[in-house]
């Protein structure tokens, strides 16, 4: 039995997808984080952001995190999926959904991979502004 | 040597590629890689710091390269 859902695409995140995925008889909990764009940043308005991946690398550490939260936690079932490309306002970047016997195991297992993923994946984001554009992160 | 050379987040528009085979007259470690690359492109000083990683892995400092090996430069990531 597969565990584990791993994506990236361009197109639109499907939370039923990830949700079907780790759906088990044995759980007695779903969670899921769900990222969002926000039309924020530090009180400057945000138009649109851009994200690229090293994918193949990028699937690579997902998979890691996702086999880790297996490892960590008492969950049954993972999926992570980020989308690359243009995303507007309100659009999902990011879902990750485990599932677990018990909710506590769901939850820390969906904290734990959301952290991790914004460390160690090989993803960034580029902010559009009305009156240019930035890499985040770029100059800490 | 020959080293292909990924480029991505702001290091793309620094270096105003995506991807390149550099060659390398010895056999470097990735410390002295940085080096190299630093010279080669001054304007990477621009960023604070950046991860490599080679085939497709994180690579520490004392990681030696080989021929036909794929490095790539990863500044600080932010996805989700």
């Amino acid at each position: 039995m597969k565990r584990t859902s791993i994506k990236i695409t361009s197109e639109k995140l499907n939370l039923q997808e990830c949700y079907s995925f780790v759906e088990d008889e044995a759980c007695g909990g779903i969670s899921a984080f769900i990222g969002t764009v926000r039309n924020d940043t530090q009180g400057k308005e945000v138009t649109q952001l851009d994200f690229s991946t090293y994918k193949p690398m990028a699937i690579k550490e997902m998979q890691k995190i996702a086999d880790l939260a297996l490892e960590k936690f008492e969950i049954k079932k993972i999926a992570i999926h980020h989308a690359e490309g243009m995303l507007q306002i309100r659009d999902i970047p990011v879902i990750i959904v485990a599932s677990a016997k018990h909710r506590k195991a769901a939850f820390l297992a969906c904290e734990f991979a959301i952290d991790t993923l914004k460390e160690t994946v090989p993803i960034w984001k580029k902010e559009h502004f009305s009156d240019g554009e930035v890499w985040v992160n770029a100059h800490p | 040597m020959k080293i292909e050379t990924l480029f991505f987040g702001i290091t793309t528009d620094l270096v105003n590629t995506s991807s390149m085979v550099v060659e390398v007259d010895r056999i470097l470690n990735i410390a002295e890689f940085k080096i190299f690359l630093k010279d080669k492109f001054p304007q990477l000083e621009n960023i604070n710091s950046y991860a490599v990683a080679v085939n497709e892995a994180y690579a520490t400092d004392d990681v030696v390269l080989k021929e036909n090996d794929t490095v790539a430069i990863i500044p600080p990531v932010s996805g989700g």
